[in-house]
């Protein structure tokens, strides 16, 4: 990456960064509008994946060769540099998972069934991903606890009175969506948070959908454990981070038993290893991992701040365009200024998987369908599915004018206007 | 593919005017079929005539386009046909959408109009909605063959 033009790149008009992605180099025609399903990956985070192979490929943590400790320090500088962007705090407290999910059932099936009892109350709101749902599900059906939804204002806007009514004295844990990955409406969680910490219940973030856009301080939010992916933020699949406070990870049982997790064994007992390791039984994705390592410095190479500028000035006029268009319903908020990433809509009359399908004929690539979040859309009046749109810093305007002219075609196919 | 490839006249000619999307009160049998994860809903209904043919069938429910599209092509190919011959249709149409089948000549003779569907078997994500009906049409003659009852459901 060569010095970024940041004056060019504050101008949604001008893309500088589009050429340190070679997928998008490679298909110029294309308009990828589903980055809140994966981002794309810039070239350094490609270049880190293989240069680990090349140059320290070892199994990290029990080697005592050199190129063992070289790979076991790889992932702990990783671990240092995730909690730094998170906001600080020690790198034992970042434990490397497969994905968000993962954590989060790691945060349900685990922390969730060692504390709660029956009669105990867990909430979330009605907005969350089905990774913070269905785990939840599981773990209060197993303990007696009773799962609670907050439900939001229609336009997915969390007010005060909604957390008083969901959050009450029996509440144990709150679990939480800080960015929607439907409605890209934001939850305030440090007020969440505030109430979730009076009652005395503890309080999980799934920060899928804001880490990549924005700062997140986990600490500073009053995330007590916190799940998001590298892979929504240019790192590769496969790699999702579970942050937690160090009393609450230490105090919780392993998830995984095996290999790399233990201090001692014996035939019939065994030893735990002290967080994180506790929660990391097998190899792990070190290659993956550095290069996650790599991509929390590309972004940071730009700059949070910046990259958050522009994705609210892109998010922004892609709402502005969509809701300038008579026959589509834009959902979540109606300002556009406080959609996070993505914007869901419909066109009138025409099932979104036929609208995805003809945006694609015209190398537009949006997401189509319940978003793993049916509960959300039967919620929001029984709706089946929606479109959705979201966008990354390496998006400009011309994607979102390929959009809209991309729904004229839509409309035309299904109007004989051909 | 060109640029609306699937989505050519012939398909929304059957989106915008269908043949055969009505209720069928003196249908024979009639079996919804369900894509969960699209939310298509259809149920198809057939009226068998007295020498064993199929007389009549319809659709009815909502869904994408394709799934539309493609349960009025099968209902307007069903009719004349024996049920073996009807299931034998489903049979060419799946191994069509499942790329397993690709000659133009066999499909168009044992297809007809639904042989446009052809380009579905790049589009993976979009199978399940043009096999809806077809699929529901071979439970249903399959549940008929076995003697079964009038109003079933599969789900995709």
């Amino acid at each position: 990456m060569a010095t970024m033009d940041m004056t060019a790149f504050a101008d949604i008009q001008k893309n500088p960064a589009k050429e340190d992605f070679p997928l998008l180099v490679g298909n110029p025609g294309l308009a990828f509008l589903d980055s809140a399903a994966t981002a794309q990956r810039p070239a350094v985070v490609l270049d880190a994946q293989r240069r680990f192979y090349e140059t320290m490929n070892a199994n990290p943590l029990r080697g005592l060769y050199r190129l063992s400790v070289e790979a076991t320090q790889a992932i702990e500088d990783a671990r240092a540099h995730v909690a730094a962007h998170i906001g600080g705090g020690a790198g034992s407290q970042v434990v490397f998972t497969r994905n968000a999910s993962e954590s989060l059932n790691i945060c349900a099936k685990d922390f969730g069934a060692s504390v709660l009892r029956p009669g105990d109350e867990v909430v979330i709101s009605i907005m969350e991903h089905h990774s913070n749902l269905i785990p939840w599900q599981q773990v209060c059906r197993a303990t007696g606890a009773k799962l609670v939804y907050l439900r939001p204002e229609p336009d997915g806007t969390v007010t005060d009175e909604s957390i008083e009514r969901a959050i009450g004295p029996k509440t144990r844990i709150v679990s939480m969506t800080q960015v929607s990955n439907v409605l890209g409406v934001e939850v305030p969680i440090a007020k969440v948070a505030a109430h979730a910490h009076a009652v005395g219940a503890t309080m999980i973030v799934d920060a899928c959908q804001s880490v990549p856009h924005m700062h997140v301080d986990a600490k500073a939010m009053g995330a007590d454990l916190m799940a998001f992916s590298a892979h929504k933020m240019g790192g590769p699949m496969g790699i999702g981070v579970l942050w937690g406070k160090p009393e609450i990870l230490d105090a919780m049982p392993p998830f995984l038993t095996g290999g790399e997790m233990i201090d001692s064994v014996t035939e019939t007992d065994a030893v735990w290893a002290p967080v994180p390791q506790k929660f990391e039984a097998g190899t792990q994705d070190a290659a993956g991992i550095y290069a996650f390592d790599a991509a929390l410095a590309y972004l940071e190479g730009i700059g949070v701040d910046a990259i958050e500028a522009r994705e609210r000035a892109l998010a922004a006029r892609l709402c502005e365009r969509l809701e300038a268009i008579p026959y589509v319903t834009v959902y979540g908020p109606a300002e556009p200024e406080r959609h996070v990433g993505s914007v869901a809509f419909n066109v009138d009359g025409i099932h979104p998987h036929d609208v995805a399908s003809l945006l694609d004929m015209q190398d537009v690539a949006i997401r189509a369908g319940h978003h793993c979040a049916q509960p959300l859309l039967t919620w929001m009046g029984g709706i089946n599915a929606t479109c959705r749109a979201s966008v990354a810093f390496y998006n400009d305007a011309s994607d979102i004018d390929k959009l809209v002219e991309g729904l004229e075609f839509v409309w035309r196919t299904f109007h004989h206007e051909r | 593919m060109s640029a609306s490839g699937l989505y050519n006249e012939v398909l929304m000619d059957h989106v915008s005017n269908p043949d055969n999307n009505h209720e069928m009160p003196d249908a024979t049998c009639s079996h919804e079929g369900i894509n969960p994860s699209c939310g298509d809903e259809l149920t198809l209904h057939l009226r068998l005539g007295d020498d064993g043919r199929i007389a009549d069938a319809s659709w009815t429910g909502t869904g994408c386009a394709i799934s539309q599209a493609s349960a009025d092509m099968a209902t307007d190919l069903m009719v004349g046909k024996t049920p073996e011959e009807a299931r034998e249709a489903c049979a060419l149409f799946e191994r069509m959408v499942r790329g397993e089948e690709r000659d133009p000549d066999v499909l168009e003779e044992g297809l007809d109009e639904a042989s446009c569907l052809e380009s579905i078997s790049r589009m993976p994500a979009r199978v399940k909605c043009a096999e809806l009906a077809w699929r529901t049409l071979d439970e249903m003659l399959a549940n008929e063959a076995d003697g079964g009852s009038g109003a079933s459901a599969t789900e995709a």
